[in-house]
């Protein structure tokens, strides 16, 4: 008998330095445990995230994105993440509709001293992830274009 | 007609401006080209009618006239709409640029037709600026548009009743001709940045090779550095020698950042740009 291969999502997270990935050091130092599913990125700010990191992230194989910073009013840069969320609003529309799911594209805040919550939004996005299963429109163009980097 | 050639001789004379960025007629009648006239004589050749298509906003940016005074431009509502775009993004001087407002009635779609119902330009169906929004001289009259059906909005909703993968289907199709010439780039007068992040290398963001992945990758891009920005002169469109849809994209973000921020581009010198700004109170709701 075949064994079922479970799906295991690649998931990119882009997180702030000063809140989510400090809140992911809590949470590790914390001994709390989440999915290895994510792959963390940090960036300076959720300022510093261009939409073309999401598009190059689903280019690479991600299933799913996680975008995380500050809550609003507690950018260490003070207004980083009120300039991102406005592209956010954007950009999640234009996603829609060149027909990339954003419901793959998960949002969050979460401060420094939020290690637990951190858990709590990896699993529910893997798990939001899982269900969708795997993004196959790049890898069905990956695999008609071999391209040398 | 006459009285533009006037007026752009009357300026060139008294030295208001240095050039006057206007239209002459091309190879034929039904087709016209952009022009900088410097003389009077030059102004002489100026018109304007139905097929002077170019946004000719798209050279004031160019670096030959950012010292050359001030620079007059032959401009219709939607190429005005770009110019008031420019000087809210500081790219170019208020007081540098003189606007010889037209009356527009209209101009078609292609080159190298007749003006007629079926050949109107999609931008012109649904103009709010016909009279333009900010002149120094207003010239011409308005006339009765001819009427024809919306077929890019009719194309939008078609598209927005679809589900995400057979919207990708569609815009794969559609990229897939995307041959990287830039053209859109090129002809966008809202397009100016100096290195595009298409040009970077280090690292490479956008594949630069013509193949559907990096197509998306480029076109995804243009319509978003063009959203809350792109004022819909559809310049982009008619460039591309691919005839991919790009209205769709930008007016697709248009429709976006008037819904969720009552946005609308170039309409005003006094509200702020869109993504240079923000409100405490935007929407967060797809945030956890």
């Amino acid at each position: 008998m075949e064994e079922e291969k479970q799906f295991e999502p690649k998931i990119a997270a882009f997180v702030c330095n000063w809140c989510t990935y400090t809140g992911a050091d809590l949470a590790g130092t914390s001994r709390l445990k989440y999915s290895a599913d994510i792959k963390m990125i940090r960036v300076p700010c959720t300022g510093r995230i261009d939409p073309v990191f999401l598009i190059k992230a689903f280019e690479k194989g991600a299933d799913g994105v996680l975008i995380s910073g500050c809550h609003p009013n507690d950018c260490h840069y003070n207004t980083g993440n009120f300039h991102a969320r406005r592209r956010w609003i954007l950009f999640r529309q234009l996603l829609d509709f060149v027909g990339i799911d954003s419901s793959r594209v998960h949002f969050s805040w979460v401060s420094a001293s939020e290690g637990k919550k951190f858990v709590d939004v990896v699993t529910e996005v893997v798990n939001k992830v899982k269900e969708k299963g795997p993004f196959t429109r790049y890898a069905k163009i990956n695999k008609e274009f071999v391209i040398h980097e | 007609m006459n009285e533009l050639r006037a007026k752009a001789k009357e300026l060139l004379t008294n030295g208001t401006v240095k050039v006057v960025i206007g239209y002459i007629e091309s190879t034929t009648p039904d087709r016209t080209k952009p022009f900088i006239a410097r003389t009077a004589e030059d102004a002489e050749k100026l018109v304007f009618n139905k097929y002077c298509v170019n946004n000719l906003a798209l050279y004031l940016t160019r670096k030959e006239f950012r010292r050359t005074g001030v620079v007059g431009i032959v401009a219709k509502g939607c190429d005005v709409k770009a110019i008031v775009q420019l000087i809210q993004e500081n790219q170019v001087n208020k007081d540098d640029v003189y606007i010889i407002g037209m009356n527009c009635n209209g101009v078609v779609s292609e080159l190298g037709q007749d003006f007629s119902a079926e050949t109107i330009a999609t931008k012109c169906l649904n103009c709010s600026v016909r009279t333009p929004l900010l002149y120094h001289t207003l010239l011409g009259t308005l006339e009765d548009l001819p009427k024809r059906e919306d077929k890019n909005f009719v194309l939008m909703q078609k598209l927005d009743a679809m589900s995400a993968g057979e919207r990708w289907d569609f815009w794969e199709d559609e990229f897939e001709r995307c041959v990287k010439c830039y053209a859109c780039r090129q002809a966008c007068p809202l397009c100016y940045c100096e290195r595009c992040i298409a040009d970077k290398t280090v690292p490479r963001w956008i594949e630069s090779s013509a193949h559907t992945r990096g197509n998306f990758s480029w076109n995804i891009i243009r319509a978003f550095h063009l959203a809350g920005r792109c004022i819909g002169c559809n310049e982009c469109e008619r460039a591309c020698p691919a005839e991919i849809p790009l209205s769709l994209l930008n007016r697709k973000m248009g429709m976006v950042a008037k819904k969720e921020f009552d946005f609308v581009a170039g309409m005003g010198l006094d509200t702020p740009t869109l993504v240079g700004t923000y409100n405490l109170n935007d929407n967060e709701d797809f945030i956890k």
